[in-house]
């Protein structure tokens, strides 16, 4: 009935068949599609140090005309002017501002849907809510901005509360920031609270705890590092959006004294900036580079904090 | 970057490297639990172990096993659960390589060639060694492709795909439940048939050796009939080691036993295992040598 | 007896202090659904006013038109297809790259050895780098070999690319830790190598989870818009695109273009824009959880 040509099978070991199992010259082609897996993985370590060359090379060609310190500590940016300052300050006071009323409104809101989603909601409900979260979550921040823009800025904001206020404003912006951020801040939030066993909860409830003490005085302290973890995460978003401040929040570089003001971010003089023809090697050119830098060397750091306090968590249970 | 390299330091030999061939034990200094008997009448030993010590890290699972697997028969491992039965099951195949820090001292040989010597490619190792696992496993295809899949694979010659699927079935008594539905997915079947289609599976890339890892424990009495019925009719081609927490089923199936037990480590207090006895199993169960085999086999511990 | 009886029953059957219906609990509850329906709230009115505002240009005009400079000539053609360029040379240019690299850390990569733990330490980081500095990284690239229009096809994929290849790394080796290890060593116990463990059996077994992930991370890429403003990617694009080399804009761009316009009809036509944009990405997500609900295993 076989008809397998290879008989050698059971009975046809003859004598002395062990020195088939030798290496057949160590596969040389396993060997070249794991040198290939490997050299995709190193891209992207290479990415990183692009990112780091790209920034650095026409960063220190602006650094050798202009002083690291004026740069930090300048309170007036005016590159197009002449005589040209460039003094970050201003930048940066956009940049705290939007990023503060982002996380007014993404913190306590990512928490508590966090909160809910992991201790109330029910199997089903939860299952509806996630993609929901997730949907807000894929919102393209070129249409938060126009919406920031064109309903928070002008009609919530001007027409109907009549603030004082001009076409832009840095708190539109962050108010809209905010609502981006929360799906970032509740996820991760959420992960780090299911990850707390459920014996820590039943302990409590067998103590008479209800569920808000239990919420509040285990899981939440419990899942600590995690829950800090996603709102660095969410100071890192909120520091490197661009879109929306770029189109909310306005062009003017000045120190941002107050939400009502416009403002121009770090990032959203990169954006405008790059609209601009900047020959490359100008002065105007690298100083797109140097924004770029300190906002890289910025959101390194928070993200190097986030991921330690990620592993923490993870660690712990 | 991998785990598939030859794993540690051989400790019984010196210099670089390891023996390659003509690795045999005298089958008379092996201790069988009784001075009056040896190794001597295991047929045409396929698989030898001499001295072999495994280990997870520093951690030593298995201490100085010495045993022969003679060829046409059913060994049985038997011992309570972590005497290293499975350990050293695994090594057998070297399917402890993928476990990482698993490493081991002492001699296996295959034929008489050291199987953890540098030049020994554990997948020649394993295509002629194969091996069945305790959970019924087999992959999200087709029950077709399940069986088709290992000569695929190891670039085995074949004929007609179609008739050696038929063979290999009809071989693990599984043909007339799935002849009408070759193209469905294997999931599709119950726990016993799925064990059977792994077996299936297992000699259709024509191995010498079956290694069965409590190829039952995860069946219903009646499905364990049909697998321990296979056994005896595989046992006229193929070399079975089969590990087992049952010792009924030893008692049935195995025409050699041996007995492991686990010894806590004086120093370190780690469990290791060790080799108490190995005998034919008729011997084995009706007139043990060692005082920890008859309190096993008579229920007294384990 | 009787009143301690009574006591006992009247203090477990009673409106507890610190019970579930308590006044604290009950407001506190009140606090995350009032998260929730904020966020969803925002979103609802956002879609709402969105489609509302870009109504009246939701036409095929939206479809057919070019750039111009009157609202009611203009159109998003040229933008709809440059997304659909960008995007799809993004997708051949990550997807291989990002599994293959997934592969080596999850099924070949000794995990402890310092070079991997660096990899992904790096992985992780460069997830959360602003998507700006991925176009600044474009631009430097372009700059160095000399390119001197930098709004072509493969520049933006190349930016975008590099900005959700370790989402796609992610994603995938998620897909592949969820397939069980009796898998793979079923398929070694045969004598399988390493790299048919994987091809044949790991890497099938996973392509719904490595699918859901990539979908949703090149639909992050369609929305972005920061990277590719960097290469210039405003310009006013009055053909179709047909290349890797061609000139072109996208959807998001496009967008960001006519919210800066002072004339009402360009923001008009920002918001239909909009409503494309967002129709082709909810079709992206649905499709995701689509695959995930449908095809992924549940071992």
């Amino acid at each position: 009935m076989s008809t397998v040509v290879n008989q050698g099978g059971p009975a046809g070991v003859p004598g002395h068949p062990g020195a088939s199992i030798t290496a057949r010259n160590r596969r040389p082609g396993e060997r070249a599609i794991r040198l290939g897996l490997f050299l995709a993985a190193a891209v992207s370590m290479a990415t990183t140090i692009g990112i780091v060359v790209a920034l650095l090379v026409p960063a220190l060609e602006f650094f050798a005309e202009v002083s690291v310190i004026d740069f930090l500590t300048g309170t007036r940016w005016a590159p197009q002017f002449s005589p040209a300052t460039f003094g970050v300050v201003p930048l940066i006071t956009a940049t705290l501002w939007t990023t503060a009323i982002a996380l007014l409104v993404a913190v306590p809101l990512g928490l508590g849907a966090a909160i809910y989603l992991s201790e109330y909601a029910h199997r089903r409900v939860r299952k509806v809510l996630k993609p929901i979260l997730e949907v807000l979550a894929g919102i393209p921040t070129v249409v938060f901005g126009f919406f920031a823009l064109t309903f928070v800025q002008a009609t919530i904001l001007r027409d109907l509360f009549s603030f004082q206020t001009g076409a832009f404003s840095v708190l539109a912006a962050g108010l809209v920031m905010g609502i981006m951020i929360i799906p970032t801040i509740a996820s991760l939030s959420e992960d780090a609270m299911s990850a707390v066993p459920m014996s820590m909860r039943q302990g409590s409830a067998a103590l008479g705890a209800n569920r808000m003490q239990t919420s509040l005085r285990v899981v939440f302290p419990a899942a600590l590092s995690g829950i800090i973890a996603a709102i660095v995460l969410g100071i890192s978003r909120a520091i490197g959006e661009t879109m929306i401040v770029a189109i909310a929040a306005g062009n003017q570089a000045r120190i941002v004294e107050g939400p009502l003001e416009a403002g121009q971010t770090m990032t959203g003089f990169i954006a405008n900036a790059a609209l601009g023809d900047a020959r490359v090697g100008s002065l105007e050119y690298n100083t797109l580079f140097a924004v770029g830098l300190l906002l890289f060397a910025l959101t390194l750091v928070i993200n190097f904090i986030s991921i330690r306090l990620v592993r923490r968590f993870r660690e712990a249970y | 970057m991998t785990s598939e390299t030859s794993t540690g330091q051989d400790t019984t030999h010196t210099g670089n490297g390891r023996a390659q061939t003509g690795v045999h034990i005298d089958p008379s200094a092996v201790k069988t639990g009784r001075p009056d008997r040896s190794l001597s009448d295991v047929p045409d030993p396929v698989i030898e172990c001499k001295g072999v010590d495994i280990f997870y890290g520093s951690f030593r699972a298995v201490s100085d096993v010495t045993m022969l697997f003679g060829r046409n028969e059913i060994t049985a491992l038997i011992g309570p659960s972590g005497c290293g039965k499975s350990t050293l099951l695994r090594s057998l195949n070297r399917m402890n390589d993928l476990i990482e820090g698993a490493r081991v001292a002492g001699v296996i040989a295959y034929h008489g060639q050291d199987m953890y010597a540098d030049d020994v490619d554990p997948i020649e190792v394993r295509r002629k060694i194969g091996m069945v696992f305790q959970k019924p496993n087999p992959f999200p295809k087709s029950i077709y492709d399940n069986v088709a899949y290992g000569p695929r694979v190891t670039g085995m010659k074949v004929d007609s795909m179609d008739d050696l699927v038929e063979e290999v079935l009809t071989r693990a008594a599984l043909w007339d439940e799935v002849k009408d539905k070759l193209g469905q997915s294997a999931y599709g079947l119950s726990g016993g048939q799925q064990q059977r289609l792994c077996i299936a599976r297992t000699i259709a890339t024509r191995p010498e050796v079956i290694l069965m890892d409590e190829p039952c424990s995860a069946l219903d009495p009646i499905a364990t009939a049909k697998i321990e019925d296979l056994m005896h009719e595989l046992r006229d081609d193929y070399t079975i080691v089969v590990v087992t927490h049952n010792m009924q089923q030893a008692a049935r199936v195995a025409d050699r036993t041996a007995f492991f037990t686990a010894r806590p480590d004086e120093q370190t207090g780690d469990r290791t295992g060790m080799l108490v006895e190995f005998d034919r199993t008729t011997v084995l169960f009706t007139k043990p040598a060692d005082k920890r085999t008859e309190d096993y086999i008579s229920g007294r511990f384990g | 007896m009787a009143t301690t009886a009574d006591a006992a029953r009247a203090a477990i059957t009673g409106r507890a202090r610190g019970g579930e219906r308590s006044t604290r609990s009950l407001v506190f509850l009140l606090l995350l659904w009032l998260s929730l329906l904020i966020a969803f709230g925002v979103l609802v009115t956002l879609i709402v006013t969105i489609a509302q505002d870009g109504a009246g240009r939701l036409d095929s005009g939206l479809l057919t038109g070019y750039s111009a400079s009157v609202p009611e000539e203009a159109g998003a053609r040229a933008a709809i297809l440059g997304s659909a360029w960008v995007i799809g040379t993004t997708a051949v240019l990550t997807i291989p790259l990002g599994v293959a690299a997934a592969i080596h850390l999850e099924e070949f990569a000794d995990k402890k050895h310092w070079f991997n733990r660096l990899l992904e330490l790096n992985i992780q980081n460069l997830a959360a780098v602003p998507a700006i500095i991925y176009g600044m990284l474009a631009l430097g690239f372009l700059a160095l070999l000399g390119v001197q229009n930098k709004n072509v096809v493969i520049g933006g994929a190349l930016a975008l690319s590099l900005l959700i290849l370790p989402v796609v790394i992610i994603a995938t080796r998620e897909a592949l830790r969820a397939v069980p290890d009796e898998i793979r060593q079923g398929s070694l116990a045969l004598g399988a190598t390493k790299w048919q463990t994987v091809w044949r059996q790991t890497l099938p077994s996973a392509v719904p989870g490595i699918a859901t992930g990539t979908i949703l991370a090149l639909s992050r890429a369609l929305g972005e818009a920061a990277p590719l403003l960097l290469l210039g990617g405003l310009v006013y694009v009055t053909f179709d695109p047909n290349g890797l080399l061609s000139g072109f804009t996208t959807l998001p761009i496009q967008i960001f273009n006519w919210t800066g316009r002072p004339q009402a009809g360009f923001h008009e036509l920002a918001a239909a824009a909009s409503v494309v944009l967002l129709v082709l990405l909810l079709a992206m997500n649905a499709l995701a959880i689509f695959i995930r609900n449908r095809y992924q295993h549940r071992w």
